[in-house]
């Protein structure tokens, strides 16, 4: 039987004694795909990757790489390497042999090693350094070895753990852009593990965010942007306003602003992105208008934003591009006010 | 001088005046002693003279015993490694919870005065000894076996048993300093365990291996207890013919060129494990 899901986990969970770390995490990865773990310290992130990589076992569930059972295969069996936050270097190994190791341990013939090495170390721009040690090298050659040592193997899965967070971050941006192209060029499939959701939705084709080791949501980085499913996603991704309201009767009653929605009656929490608010355009039907105060502008440049406090005494951040001029009205698409579910 | 500086000095003055009184002064005095010479009347003669190193040189006599000094630390570094090493890996990989207790186990011997440890073998090794009459009395042997003690077997056995914690100790710290994830990594790109021991952890222990090895040899080459109480006379080492000239021979100069030569020597074998560690530490 052969299913079309490259990489399937089903109800994956992890617990150390009475400590639940992952609780039942169900997932599916296609082949080729960029996948983000998100979430902060603590969500699981990390120990799902190690999970996978075979540096821990789960508790529950099973894991499927193209219908093979990956669970109880030991770490060197598995065709899934890691790229390490620390980079793991060897530090007493050039960085030839570190690409090389690999190849050497599984004992590849040594002039398909070299080439290899050599092709391996080119597509991450390190050929002129393959006779450094570690030692000599910056903290992004560091990395762009790590992963070269990683690709070499031609692994089916690449896991890397928070790769970028040891970089500044000018270099980290750079970083990202260049393990996106990568990525494509190689067509192995990339999970990659982050704290840093602004990483995240630059680079992945898909985010799972995880809290509290369970999937809090997961869709590709617009989806999960622009329809936050609850106040954590949407508060963790990107910053959001949270409106509370009450549905009577198709209507529902946010204090400076009623809204037609398709809810069920009774109390609702929706998030507004500050981008989605602007200026209100005198005339227009098709927005939500509301009367509101400035109280603070902070200029950041491109744009402003704005701290607004409407009647009732509730407080909205706005993003606007442009000066202000003295109006009072700000409106935004009824369609971006996105409603979020009760936790 | 700005009093900082003042105290600076002070502070390091008593060691600096402990090291000159105590070991710069008495190594100045042995060089200039192992140029000197007695006459017939064994009177001391200052007149510098290459005349006791020539007789080191053309004798046999102290090239066997030096010789045989170096076999002898050579088989307690290789011994203690054999039973350091290992014993430091487990400590370290596998010894989990029990890592305090057995580490501690392994440092308390070296509380216990090396004397009482010596004699301690020549209760285990004597022909009534612990030894002989349990293999008497399993009938391994007819005889009490006579080369377990006075033999040089007695003294690399002893010096192994005392110096093995000098080695342990080096070994456990270097290996404890290879972070985890170097482990895993290798692991993860499809080492086996022994091929993670052979290319990672081995190579990275070297230092470690290299300071306990000088410690565990230069300590051997110098000893004199073990060769005393245990050696027979196929056993004696370059110290006890030291002791020997400074004592019962009363020759003076030449115990003194033969100390000479033996710090030289210390001090060879030093520098080169020294660069070859740092070469290593830097890899």
């Amino acid at each position: 039987m052969s299913s079309a899901v490259f990489l399937r986990l089903e109800n994956v969970g992890k617990r150390f004694g009475e400590h639940t770390v992952l609780a039942s995490i169900s997932l599916d990865v296609e082949q080729g795909e960029f996948l983000t773990l998100l979430g902060e310290s603590g969500s699981g992130k990390t120990t799902l990757l190690r999970i996978l990589a075979g540096f821990e076992e789960a508790t529950a569930g099973r894991i499927l790489l193209e219908d093979q059972r990956l669970d109880a295969m030991p770490p060197h069996k598995r065709p899934i390497h890691t790229v390490f936050q620390s980079y793991a270097l060897f530090p007493h190994m050039s960085v030839f042999d570190n690409v090389a190791y690999g190849l050497r341990v599984r004992g590849c013939a040594r002039a398909e090693m070299t080439s290899r090495v050599n092709e391996a170390l080119e597509k991450v721009r390190m050929e002129r350094f393959a006779k450094h040690f570690p030692r000599q090298i910056s903290g992004g050659q560091k990395q762009r070895v790590a992963l070269a040592r990683a690709l070499v193997n031609r692994p089916r899965l690449l896991l890397l753990d928070e790769p970028l967070s040891a970089l500044d971050a000018n270099l980290r941006l750079e970083m990202q852009r260049e393990l996106k192209l990568l990525q494509r060029e190689v067509g192995i499939t990339f999970i990659f593990v982050t704290h840093d959701q602004s990483e995240a939705l630059a680079i992945s084709d898909r985010v799972v965010l995880l809290r509290h080791g369970k999937v809090e949501q997961c869709g590709t980085p617009r989806a999960i942007y622009s329809t936050p499913r609850t106040a954590y996603a949407a508060g963790f991704i990107g910053k959001s306003n949270l409106v509370a309201g009450v549905v009577r009767q198709g209507v529902a009653d946010c204090g400076a602003f009623s809204v037609p929605v398709k809810l069920a009656d009774g109390p609702v929490t929706f998030s507004l992105r500050p981008e989605c608010i602007a200026p209100a355009v005198p005339g227009s039907d098709q927005q939500v208008q509301f009367a509101a105060e400035v109280v603070a502008e902070q200029f950041h440049g491109a744009d402003s934003i704005l701290t607004l406090r409407c009647a009732g005494g509730m407080e909205l951040s706005a993003r606007v591009a442009g000066p202000l001029d003295n109006g009072r009205g700000f409106a935004f698409e009824a369609q971006d006010l996105i409603p979020l579910e009760h936790e | 001088m700005p009093r900082a500086r003042v105290s600076a000095w002070l502070v390091a003055f008593p060691p600096f005046a402990w090291i000159a009184l105590f070991l710069f002064t008495p190594y100045c005095l042995l060089f200039c002693y192992s140029f000197w010479s007695l006459d017939a009347s064994q009177q001391l003669l200052r007149h510098a003279t290459l005349a006791n190193y020539l007789h080191l040189a053309t004798t046999p006599l102290y090239v066997t015993v030096i010789l045989r000094s170096m076999r002898i630390a050579f088989s307690v570094v290789v011994l203690s490694l054999l039973i350091g090493y290992p014993l430091a890996c487990f400590l370290v990989f596998q010894a989990g919870k029990y890592k305090r207790i057995l580490y501690q186990a392994v440092i308390i011997p070296l509380w216990i005065s090396y004397l009482v440890r010596a004699y301690a073998w020549k209760v285990i090794f004597g022909n009534e000894g612990v030894m002989n009459t349990l293999l008497l009395w399993a009938h391994a042997t007819r005889h009490p076996l006579g080369f377990l003690l006075y033999s040089p077997f007695a003294v690399i056995v002893t010096l192994t048993h005392i110096y093995v914690p000098f080695v342990v100790l080096p070994v456990v710290a270097s290996l404890e300093k290879i972070p985890h994830e170097l482990l895993e990594s290798s692991s993860d790109l499809g080492a086996t365990a022994w091929q993670t021991f052979t290319r990672v952890i081995l190579p990275l222990s070297l230092p470690g291996v290299l300071s306990g090895a000088t410690f565990a040899f230069l300590l051997s080459f110098g000893d004199f207890l073990a060769p005393l109480l245990l050696g027979g006379p196929s056993s004696v080492m370059i110290a006890n013919i030291v002791a020997n000239l400074f004592g019962a021979d009363y020759n003076w100069p030449l115990g003194a060129a033969v100390a000479v030569l033996i710090l030289v020597m210390v001090l060879v074998i030093l520098t080169i494990t020294q660069r070859l560690e740092r070469r290593w530490r830097m890899a």
